[in-house]
């Protein structure tokens, strides 16, 4: 576990400081401009989608669907970060324990 | 400036108490989750490691994706490196401080002084409360019998969700976010956890490069 957790804070150090370091001819590029800021979008929906519907390698419906709906429900009313956090959390122990 | 600094890390700071508690569910040791507030200190690639490893995935796995969500860090950079100090040893020393919150406040401000006191002020107010947010909610998680019982599962794709909202202001990127989540569920069954993530790297790479060429 250690190991992996280092190497990603490293990586994620590396991509900071290139970022300051790199040329501004290569943030000018169409490419990266366009390219970069779609990456954090859809490897977020990507996230939220397998940690819903998913169990190891089985596609499942369960309560953290119904937390999903909620979660959504709070960003819609601009909740705070930590209220939508605590609600998703809230209603999958809820529908648990009913 | 410095209450703005202020307000934004008390805000952040309340964030990484899911942090702390997330990880700490997840399976991570305290010593791992405060490393990883100290030493990544980018808040979705953070999520996004514990996210997948709390799901059974490699921390591999894990470790590349919050490699891939912190790439947009690098265009900050960019961003930022006409405003900063360009010395060496500021440099290094301002790279770990290159996050969506300080980047936004160094960019609003009007002169090249303003923006530098911006950036420092808010790189270190996050930064202090983050990590103090972080032990507080991993010590606060370890205290409890069964996370899972709390629904610490249903956290991470709330957490995500809040990240991800305020980029879907446009048509384009709900499509992107809506075809990501498909492709990644379509491929789940087949290929190894955490893999279904890279492939929808790749492929929205891809897209984009495709896309400017037009």
């Amino acid at each position: 576990m250690w190991a992996g957790v280092l190497v990603a804070c490293a990586a994620c150090y590396a991509l900071k400081l290139a970022g300051l370091s790199l040329p501004a001819s290569v943030l000018e590029d169409a490419r990266v401009q366009r390219t970069v800021p779609l990456v954090p979008v859809a490897l977020l929906a990507a996230l939220i989608a397998t940690l819903t519907f998913s169990t190891g390698h089985h596609l499942v419906v369960d309560v953290r669907t119904t937390a999903l709906i909620v979660a959504i429900g709070m960003v819609l009313l601009r909740a705070p970060f930590l209220v939508v956090v605590a609600s998703a959390a809230a209603t999958a122990a809820l529908l648990r324990l009913i | 400036m410095i209450r703005d600094a202020l307000g934004i890390g008390v805000a952040t700071g309340a964030y990484a108490l899911s942090f702390g508690a997330i990880s700490t569910a997840a399976g991570l040791s305290l010593l791992q989750t405060c490393a990883l507030s100290l030493l990544m200190f980018t808040g979705a690639s953070q999520f996004a490691l514990v996210g997948v490893v709390g799901a059974g995935g490699s921390v591999w796995a894990g470790a590349a994706t919050a490699a891939l969500l912190g790439s947009r860090n690098a265009l900050y950079g960019m961003r930022l490196a006409s405003l900063l100090d360009r010395s060496r040893w500021r440099r290094i020393a301002a790279a770990h401080f290159v996050i969506d919150e300080t980047t936004a406040m160094a960019i609003a401000r009007d002169s090249v002084a303003e923006s530098g006191l911006a950036f420092w002020a808010t790189g270190l107010a996050v930064f202090t409360l983050w990590n103090l947010g972080t032990l507080i909610g991993a010590l606060a998680t370890h205290a409890l019998p069964d996370p899972k019982v709390l629904g610490f599962d249903a956290a991470p794709p709330a957490a995500f969700l809040a990240l991800l909202a305020p980029r879907l202001r446009a048509r384009e990127p709900m499509a992107i976010a809506l075809g990501a989540g498909v492709v990644a569920l379509v491929c789940l069954p087949f290929v190894p956890s955490g893999v279904p993530l890279l492939i929808v790297a790749v492929l929205v790479a891809i897209f984009g490069i495709a896309r400017s060429r037009r």
